[in-house]
Parts: structure tokens; sequence; C-alpha cells
């Protein structure tokens, strides 16, 4: 098996759903060794949520959780219970990272914040992912995807161009926004675990997803800032920003600069009314995009957009086509790259899932172990790291703290 | 002054645009030292765009809002790179830095002799990060792309929008989540060698890094066969779970109930109207099933308040809601305000500007703005003559020549 990047680091999650699991996953897909804490008897919300494998609901079988919780060790454990957090607390002399996603409130009931835990072990970066963060009149409101989405500002943009206002705002599709912030929070703890190891000295790191929302939209709560613009999601005048209706889907094609315009022009076979004079500059194709806008989907409509996607690149367009799952799923470039991996799940047999983005030289993405069944490592952690013996873990069992 | 997480780690940065410049940003904020690599032979677009199209025309390369928000904390120096004698004192800094990273089309660092195997002989443990639309390997390897097209590519596109309406690929944001991705694989290769004293190659696809964030449809094809398209703010099982309009111009609030218990929360809130005892809003199936109708009732309600009134009556009963809130509101929002994200800066050129920092609290490194964004070539004497020890003659001299350009 070649090398694994963060081999070093062992890593404690205590979350649940997406934001947390996505952060823990992205340290675990490049080798950390993750520890996932789940409730015991119902675990992980996410294996409540679909979809499940042939629609038949089933906590093994939400590819929800089995892609967020691939190459994890999963325990389970009541950190409601005295006995649940002493288990916990020796869990956490013995990591690196402590990822959680609770309401502030409660770590503090539970005794489970950073003072809490840092006298145990000095070197521990411990992060909290949270809707509003740590500090702020909103700290204690509750969120999901969707109202962290629209706190964070860019729910207010989309859809980008609507045409009518009297529609509502809606939030960006598929998990981006909880998968942004759970790579924001697990980039912010490398950061601090590579300090941690250079100095010996851990840390805490407060994570609101709202902030990290904002953070996405940063240009547009500069742009009221510094020149009062005020930002919404109706159309304002900008060349081509959205994709265009072709014969058998959509093509979005980007045109930034004079040599790209002049390439589609060519490609459009020269139409009198691209010469229009007024059409000649950056600045005033966005001014006149209204009238360029429809001429060129009008151009595009009779053709297929794949074609128009290869052979406007062929030009050094930046052109792509609108994908489904499946022709992502299709996609020779994604094939070529090994984009998606088979992985064998005892519950969920033998499924593709997709990996990661980056392709590392010496430490490639791996799956090392498929999604953890509820408890399923509860003997290696409990009796392997922390000593206990098989008695213990049934009595532990039998009091529902594991 | 406190440690910053990065303390010592110096990027050579050959990244431009959004995607590129906004990943080391993010290096930059956590203390990494990141020296832009830049020419006027080969000036960052970024550099020419301002926020808006009609009120601010280009008025220069150090007069860019949209660069000062994405290069925060960073150094600057001009090579003109088209010349040999530029390529040989990049490497000569890249000798001196920890990690690489660029965003030109695949082939370009090579055509320049600055491939990675090249580096490598250079400084053997150095890290690099090469950013491209679709990778540096495969079929598409040379295909470009902006943000919209990433977000077409990869799925996300389809997602976003409403159900009868076109597939939307979201704002610039997209490139911004790419270099997040960047930053990622940067530090996770730089813990890595933290470790074991190896450096590596990362080759990032900008469609790839939007395509994860689709797990959830990408598994329901591959486990199902279905294909999932648009649903505005739907959720799979809550409802309700939409923007609804409240009182006052375009303003909204975001309303999501799970369990029966937000529910039972939520009908109490709204002092229990007649229609909540509705047989077709019963249970969280109905209510889903029924949630055009629901929807519809809700907006009922929130239209005699604002947004803010919504929200603080709702939490109050433990119903999550938010305000979509305008890049206006959040600047005067009591929560943005108290967590300090947006910071105002002196630039040399702009004057005052306001900017959004990083987004995390870090309780003994924080990560925060130290400077505005670096005018090009600003930094010319302490890379060359303080990193590389040449004298200003020297420096001077290859200024005429326009290597330093």
């Amino acid at each position: 098996m070649p090398e694994q990047g963060l081999s070093h680091l062992r890593v404690l999650e205590l979350c649940n759903l997406v934001s947390g699991p996505y952060c823990t996953k992205l340290l675990a897909d490049l080798g950390a060794e993750v520890t996932k804490i789940e409730p015991p008897g119902v675990g992980d919300e996410a294996r409540r949520r679909g979809p499940f494998l042939e629609d038949i609901p089933h906590p093994e079988r939400s590819g929800l959780y089995l892609y967020l919780n691939t190459n994890k060790l999963g325990i389970t454990l009541d950190v409601g219970t005295s006995t649940g957090r002493n288990i916990l607390k020796e869990l956490i002399e013995q990591t690196d990272i402590f990822v959680e996603d609770n309401p502030p409130l409660v770590m503090q009931e539970l005794g489970l914040t950073y003072e809490d835990l840092k006298g145990i072990n000095p070197r521990l970066v411990m992060t909290s992912i949270t809707p509003f963060g740590q500090t702020g009149p909103y700290r204690d409101y509750k969120a999901y995807e969707l109202n962290s989405v629209h706190a964070g500002g860019e729910g207010y943009l989309l859809p980008m161009q609507s045409p009518d206002l009297d529609r509502q705002p809606v939030k960006g599709g598929g998990l981006v926004g909880d998968c942004i912030c759970g790579l924001s929070a697990s980039l912010a703890t490398l950061a601090a675990a590579y300090s941690m190891v250079a100095t010996g000295v851990g840390q805490h790191i407060d994570v609101s997803k709202q902030d990290v929302m904002m953070t996405m939209v940063g240009l547009d709560i500069a742009m009221f800032a510094n020149l009062g613009i005020r930002r919404n999601r109706f159309r304002w005048p900008v060349l081509m920003p959205t994709p265009m209706k072709c014969e058998d889907g959509y093509i979005m094609v980007s045109v930034l600069n004079d040599r790209e315009w002049g390439d589609l022009k060519e490609y459009m076979g020269n139409p009198s009314w691209a010469e229009d004079e007024r059409f000649n500059t950056w600045l005033e194709r966005h001014i006149y995009s209204d009238e360029i806008n429809p001429r060129v989907e009008e151009c595009l409509r009779q053709s297929k957009k794949e074609e128009l996607f290869h052979q406007l690149q062929a030009k050094a367009i930046s052109a792509a086509p609108v994908n489904s799952a499946e022709e992502v799923l299709k996609s020779p470039q994604l094939e070529h790259r090994g984009f998606f991996s088979e992985i064998d799940h005892p519950e969920a047999g033998k499924l593709k899932y997709p990996t990661a983005p980056y392709k590392f030289s010496r430490t490639p993405w791996q799956a090392e172990r498929a999604a953890p069944l509820l408890g399923q490592h509860n003997e290696p952690v409990y009796c392997g790291r922390l000593g206990y013996d098989k008695e213990d873990l049934v009595r532990l069992k039998e009091s529902g703290i594991i | 002054m406190s440690r910053l997480a990065l303390d010592g780690v110096r990027v050579a940065d050959f990244c431009w645009l959004w995607a590129g410049s906004y990943a080391t940003c993010l290096l930059a904020y956590l203390g990494a030292e990141v020296i832009k690599i830049e020419s006027m032979a080969r000036t960052d677009p970024s550099r020419m765009m301002t926020l808006t199209l009609a009120v601010h025309a280009f008025e220069g390369v150090d007069s860019s809002a949209v660069f000062n928000s994405i290069n925060l904390n960073k150094l600057s120096v001009r090579l003109n790179l088209k010349k040999p004698e530029a390529v040989e004192l990049a490497k000569r800094i890249i000798r001196v830095s920890d990690v690489v990273t660029q965003n030109m089309r695949p082939g370009s660092m090579d055509r320049l002799g600055l491939s990675y195997d090249v580096l490598k002989e250079i400084k053997p443990d150095i890290i690099m990060l090469s950013s491209s639309s679709y990778g540096a390997e495969g079929p598409m390897r040379s295909y470009g792309g902006y943000a919209p097209s990433f977000a077409c590519y990869s799925g996300l596109a389809n997602l976003t929008g409403y159900s009868d309406g076109p597939p939307n690929p979201m704002t610039g944001s997209t490139d911004l989540m790419s270099a997040a991705t960047g930053a990622f694989s940067v530090l996770a290769a730089l813990c890595h060698r933290q470790y074991t004293g190896q450096g590596q190659h990362i080759d990032l696809s900008s469609v790839e890094s939007l395509a994860v964030f689709t797990g959830d449809a990408l598994m329901d094809y591959i486990m199902n066969g279905r294909v999932q398209s648009r649903r505005g703010n739907q959720d799979r099982i809550m409802a309700p779970h939409n923007c609804y309009r409240c009182r006052g111009d375009d303003k909204w609030v975001s309303i999501a109930v799970s369990t029966e218990e937000e529910w039972q929360a939520f009908c109490g809130a709204m002092g229990n109207p007649e229609w909540t005892a509705d047989e077709r809003f019963s249970d969280a199936y109905s209510r889903w099933k029924n949630q055009e109708e629901l929807d519809r009732l809700v907006g009922e309600w929130t239209i005699d308040y604002t947004h803010y009134e919504v929200t603080e009556i709702l939490q109050k009963a433990g119903v999550a809601a938010m305000p979509s809130l305008s890049n206006e509101e959040i600047l005067s929002d009591a929560h943005f305000k108290e967590r300090n994200l947006a910071v105002e800066m002196e630039h040399p050129v702009m004057g005052k500007q306001v900017v959004v920092g990083p987004p995390w609290r870090f309780s003994e490194t924080p990560a925060r703005v130290i400077r505005s964004s670096p005018l090009i070539g600003e930094h010319n004497e302490y890379v060359f003559g303080e990193l590389l020890g040449m004298s200003s003659k020297e420096i001077a001299s290859l200024m005429d020549e326009e290597i330093i350009y």
C-alpha cells in the first residue's frame, strides 16, 4: 500500500450529518486515523437520510452516510452519561485532533469545552463547527444548511440572473453549503495540527458556518462596503453569465477577453450583428449583453452540448456542458483520473464512490476501509486502545453507554 | 505579536485569477509568506477588474478591489517569465521556498522549464500544487474554464435553481471553493512533509473540487439509477423548508422544520392558526406531500413581519430560521459585527478598503488580515535583495533588461 499523508494524526469525531463528518472524512481519506463517535442505538442522523440503496431505508445503507464516513473507524458512546464522558476523556488523552459540531451550550453542560479538555491533553487541536460560532448574539440559534446558506449571503444572490424578483431566493444544490464549511474547517484544523507538531501547543478553532459562507461572497460584501452597491439575484448586465439552451441541454460559454470574443464570432460564422462597433470592448460587451446573449444562444441552439463543448474548447474558448449526475459518472475525463472508486461494504456491497479532486504524487487518496457499521470498532478501540476487557464492554453495552 | 500557524512556510506563488489567488490568500491568512510572482508582461486579469462594470472603470493594475480582496497578506515580485533569466531567478526563489503553487493550463509550467521534475531537483522536498480546470492528465487536460464552467461540468449547476427553471452555476463563490480545496491539499502535504521530510506534487481539478459537493446526488445515481434535478430550496424530507416573503422590499426568511417537536413549536410560535390542525399537515410525510399549500400558508403568516422578527419569534421557540441576507444587511447585522469578519484596511492607492477576512477563530495562532494586497512588484527589493542577496545595482540592471518587469 502506498504511503499515506496524514497517518501520524489521530482524530476523534463527535459530529452529525454533513459538515463535521465531511471535515474529518477529508482527513481520513489521506490516512489520518479517524474514530467517529455515534450515539448508541440510533447513530448519526445521516443514517436515516437517503439516498438508500434500492430505495429501502436502512441505517447501514444510506448513501449519504456511506459517502461521508468512508475510511473512518466507528464507535458508539453516550456522552450524556458521566461514564461516557470519562471514556471520551480517556480517548482525548490519546488524540491529536478533536472535531465536534454540538451547540455551544450543550458542550458547556457536558463539561466538554476546550477549557475543560486542554488540561487533559495540552497538545489537543479542537475544532468546533457550529452554525454561528462560539460568540455573538446568534450563538445559540439553530440552523440547518438552508438557513446557513441564506444567512451567509449567497442564497440572496441565487438563482443568479433571475428574471423574476417575485420568486424566492434559493440555496445552492447538493451538499454545497455544508461541504464547504467542512472543507474550510478541515484546512484550518490541518494548519493548527502543523503548528501543534512544530511547537507542541494545541488550540481551539471556532468555525462558524455563517462566517464560512460569508467569506465565499466576500467580494459582494466588499462591494456594498466600498461602493454602496446592493446586490440581489435579479439580472444585471453580464455577457453570457448562465448556461444557454442548446439542442439537448445547456451549454456554458465564458468569454472574458477580446481574443475569446473574436474566436467565438468566428465559430458562429461571423454573423453581421456581431460586427456592431458597440461590441468591440470588454466593458461594452457587458453593457450591451442584453442584445448579445439571446443572439449567441440562437446561434448555438441547434447544436448538441458535447459537440459545442469540444468544438469551442478546440478554439480555446471556455465552454462546458451542464452535466447531470449520470453524465458526471460517465465523463471520460473523470474516468481517466479515477475519480470514482469501488468500495466493498458489508451491508451495501460493492459500490462506486466519488473519491477526491486532488492527486498526490506520493500519498494518494486511498479507500482503506468502507464506512463503519454502527459500533463496528468498539472492541479494537475500547479494548485495544483503552485497555477495557471484553466483560467491561458487555457491561457498558448493557447499561446503554456504548 | 503572537505566533502564526504557518510561521516559517514560504510559498512561491505563480497563481492568478480567482481560484488560484484565493488558495494562497488562505495560506497567507494562516501565516505563510506568500510571494506572488507576476509581471506587467502577463498581468493577472483580476488586477484589471473592478467590482462593478459601470461605476468604476479600469484605473490601473494597483487599483482593483477584486484583486485586493483575494490577494491579502501577500508579497509581490515582478518576473517576466518569457525571459530565461527570469526563469532562473524564479528557481532561486523556489530554492528558498517550501511550496510552489500554479494554475496555468497544464503544460505551461513545463514549457517554462518549471515542471515538478525540474523543481524537485532544485529543492528535493518542495511541495507543488498544480490547479487546473479538469486536471493535468486525461483527454480534457488542455481544456480551460472559469468558475461557471466548473459548476456546470461538475453537476452542481444542474442541481441549483428552481425546479421549473434553467440550471444555475451559482456565483463566483465556486472559484473560492476550489481555492479552499487547493489550500487544504497544500496543508495536507505540509503536514506529511513535516512528519517525513518528503515533498510531492498535487494535481487538482477544479471541476472535481465541486463534484465532491454533490455526493448525495452521485450516490443516488450509483445506488438507484436516479438522476436528481433542481428543487429550489426544497429538501428530500423536511417541510416547511423554504424562503418566505416578509414585510419590506424583497425581504425573505428561510425556515426549516425537521422534527415533530419543531413542527409543534413552529405552530405554537405562529399562534396555532386553524390550518395547522388540517389533516394535510398532520405528519411529516403529509407536510412534505402538501408543501406547496403549506408554503403558501406559511408565507401568509411571515408577510406581516420583518425577516428579523420572524427569525426572533421562531428561534425563541427552537425553530431554525434566518433571514436571507443581502450584502447590505450583512454589514449592519449585529452578529456579523461582533464576529469582526470585515476589516478596514488602508490601501496605498485605493485608500480605505473594507475586505472580508478569514472565517476561523484560532485561540493561539490567530488568522487575520495583516496587510492589503501588494502593488505589482512592491517587494522586489525584499525578495531579490534580502532573500536572494542581490545588490541594488544588479536589481536595477535586471529591471532595465525587462527581466524584473
